[in-house]
């Protein structure tokens, strides 16, 4: 550099002779000097401050962030066979519209002149292959073209079509068409088991029924993970696993199919027979508190729900109320038992049929005389329930009612369940607690009806109810009334269904059965009208109760509308046949039932149960 | 020193040969057990499948319709029922 004092003999040229000021040098030098300060300032820059940006747009440029799915938990039923899994399916979508700004020999010329270096799909594609895709994916050419005809990026032609569709589709090798991979939920069992088990949405997340119930358990958190792609997009190195994917656990239902089975083409039968508008049948296990089966009608089809109407979806057992007309009569009389002013055998006179309180009057359908309390029970008298009731103090009856469960939810975690209406006893008038009595002017669902009478199958005691399968019996149980009422109760019960009952159809070959019928008049608008609502309430067998099956019959109308002659022949064939199914040994031989008491004849034995 | 520094370049051309060849392996292996993993997927799915098949071959629809129609079975009437009773 410059320095005059040092290179004497360079400097001293005579050429160079110039008399030029020192800061002129000094100026350079500090330039330069400023150069490589921002140079060394700038590698400092992105070394340190900004390393971390870098290296991440480095990686973009290699690495891939993978979602890895998880699977959705399966529902079984009791017995471990399979409700609801989730299968892989393939969704079909395309590009209607790319950009082409990099590709040299696109045909760039766009007809619509709108967007001059966008390429549509459509222009790419044959009316042959167009054809040919409609054909495969089931819709028609327009619709195909009118999906295609849009300036959009993405677009799903169809969504959830089978594996080897899939594979046809990609067969046709058609440019811009792609698909991709989607779970679908698969329910094997179909109308049968709908209500209770619900459904799935698009994005694979329970909105109905178990599905919704148990999401939590269900759902599966999908993973992701880090690897390293080449420049052809095969997956060379796994750099990390940022998050394994969960698969969701599987849930087994208490439901048994068989006996769903059994309740829902009964139910179905009798819809028809009747005519009616709705229906639903509970089954309990009496001694678990578990639900057996559930069925609503009307149903539908959960793979296929294309057409699904309000009123078809409604899982009417949990999240409709009805009034439940005469089955509350034995709690009136457990009542009355357990105070200690009744006995089973205690008269009520009943004459003449009808009773006036206050303004309002109430009446039987069919006058009876004087009646023994089982007989109140047996004829479904309302005038009898009502007078036993009136002697009860309106807190004690409003206890027992809360204590079955009544005007509360039962907490099984549906979505959807209603509590009924019971009103407190304060604002209770004497009318009211009468035709509470015999279920009227309190509002239930059919699974709140068919948990209360636990009471009776289990000696006065009540578990909880369970819509998922339990390892062991409930230890806790809360006690209502004493074994002793339980069992007398039980008694009349079983008289229900015997000749001089109300419903001798609900009565089971081979096994003691007891229930209680129910026919109320629906209220429309504030007024009761000529629809009614058709109920059994059953349990058996009555030596040792096992099962409780509770049907419930909206608007019968071809005919016949009382609780015996609807729903007490579905009760018998459900209980029947549940009995059978679960092995329950008959309780009650009949005369025509023979009975192979000595060993030897066993060999000559061909049908056995 | 000549003879050390030549020997230390063949250990380190040798070391990075095992390097690359090393990491070759790798990949290998990998790409490999990606096929392992797809496979398994694959079993997975089509056993969901098949189970999902003989719920609907054995589902209890068809499986009634069959008895009563093919095999012309019947529920027995309460005559047709021996009970028998095991004895302690």
């Amino acid at each position: 550099m410059n320095n005059k004092h040092q290179n004497v003999t360079f400097n001293h040229n005579p050429l160079l002779r110039s008399d030029l000021p020192v800061w002129r040098s000094r100026f350079v030098l500090g330039c330069m000097l400023a150069g490589s300060l921002m140079l060394v300032g700038r590698a400092a820059y992105l070394q340190g401050v900004n390393e971390e940006f870098l290296q991440k747009k480095g990686a973009d440029r290699y690495v891939r962030v993978m979602d890895v799915p998880a699977t959705r938990g399966r529902i079984t039923d009791r017995q471990g066979e399979v409700l609801a899994m989730s299968t892989p399916v393939k969704t079909i979508w395309a590009i209607p519209e790319e950009d082409k700004d990099r590709d040299k020999d696109a045909k760039s010329k766009e007809k619509d002149g709108k967007t001059p270096n966008r390429v549509r799909l459509l222009s790419s594609l044959t009316k042959e292959q167009l054809n040919s895709l409609a054909t495969l994916l089931d819709m028609s050419v327009q619709d195909l073209y009118q999906k295609l005809d849009q300036g959009r990026d993405f677009v799903y032609l169809k969504r959830q079509v089978s594996p080897e569709l899939a594979e046809q589709v990609a067969k046709l090798k058609l440019p811009g068409i792609h698909e991709m991979r989607e779970y679908r939920r698969y329910y094997p069992g179909g109308d049968v088991m709908a209500h209770l088990l619900g459904f799935t949405g698009m994005d694979n997340k329970g909105q109905e029924g178990m599905e919704l119930a148990f999401e939590s358990q269900l759902a599966g958190k999908p993973g992701s993970r880090r690897v390293i792609k080449d420049r052809r997009g095969n997956v060379v190195e796994d750099a990390e696993s940022i998050r394994p994917p969960q698969d969701g656990r599987d849930v087994a239902l208490s439901v048994d199919s068989k006996i769903q089975y059994l309740a829902y083409s009964a139910l179905k039968q009798a819809m028809v027979d009747h005519k009616a508008k709705a229906g639903g049948v509970v089954v309990l296990d009496a001694k678990t508190g578990e639900v057996l089966a559930l069925v609503n009608s009307p149903t539908y089809n959960p793979n296929n729900r294309s057409n699904l109407t309000g009123e078809q979806l409604r899982n009417r057992i949990l999240t409709d109320t009805y009034e439940p007309g005469s089955t509350m009569k034995p709690f009136t009389a457990a009542l009355a038992l357990e105070t200690g002013k009744f006995s089973p055998s205690t008269i009520v006179n009943c004459a003449p049929g009808r009773m006036t309180i206050g303004t309002a009057t109430i009446s039987d359908a069919h006058p009876h005389g004087a009646l023994s309390v089982a007989q109140v029970i047996q004829k479904s008298s309302n005038i009898g329930a009502a007078k036993m009731a009136l002697t009860f103090q309106p807190e004690v009856m409003w206890k027992m009612l809360d204590d079955l469960g009544f005007g509360s939810t039962l907490k099984l975690g549906f979505p959807g369940e209603v509590s009924g209406r019971l009103r407190a006893p304060k604002t209770w008038k004497p009318i009211e607690q009468a035709t509470i009595s015999y279920g009227h002017g309190l509002s239930v669902n059919l699974m709140q009806m068919a948990n209360a009478y636990q009471v009776f199958a289990r000696d006065g005691d009540m578990v909880p109810i369970s819509l998922s399968r339990l390892d062991a019996p409930p230890i806790h149980s809360t006690r209502v009334f004493s074994p002793q009422t339980a069992r007398d109760v039980r008694q009349m019960l079983e008289m229900v269904v015997q000749p001089g009952g109300t419903a001798p159809q609900a009565n089971v070959p081979g096994y003691r059965v007891g229930g209680k019928t129910g026919t109320a008049m629906k209220l429309v608008g504030g007024h009761y009208a000529l629809k009614y609502v058709a109920s059994f309430v059953g349990i058996a067998p009555i030596s040792d109760p096992r099962l409780i099956v509770a049907v419930m019959v909206d608007e019968p109308s071809n005919g016949k509308h009382y609780g015996g002659d609807v729903a007490g022949p579905i009760f018998a064939q459900v209980m029947g046949g549940a009995l059978r199914t679960l092995g329950v040994s008959p309780d009650a031989p009949l005369k025509p039932l023979q009975v192979a008491r000595q060993l030897s004849q066993v060999q000559a034995v061909q049908e056995s149960m | 020193m000549a003879r050390l520094t030549g020997f230390l370049l063949a250990l380190a051309i040798l070391c990075s040969l095992g390097v690359v060849a090393s990491q070759h392996q790798a990949r290998k292996l990998y790409a490999a057990m990606e096929l392992e993993q797809q496979n398994t997927q694959q079993l997975d799915e089509e056993w969901g499948r098949l189970q999902i098949e003989q719920r609907t071959w054995a589902g209890h629809a068809r499986v009634e319709k069959l008895a009563r129609e093919r095999l012309l079975m019947k529920q027995p009437v309460p005559g047709q029922i021996l009970l028998l009773e095991e004895r302690p």
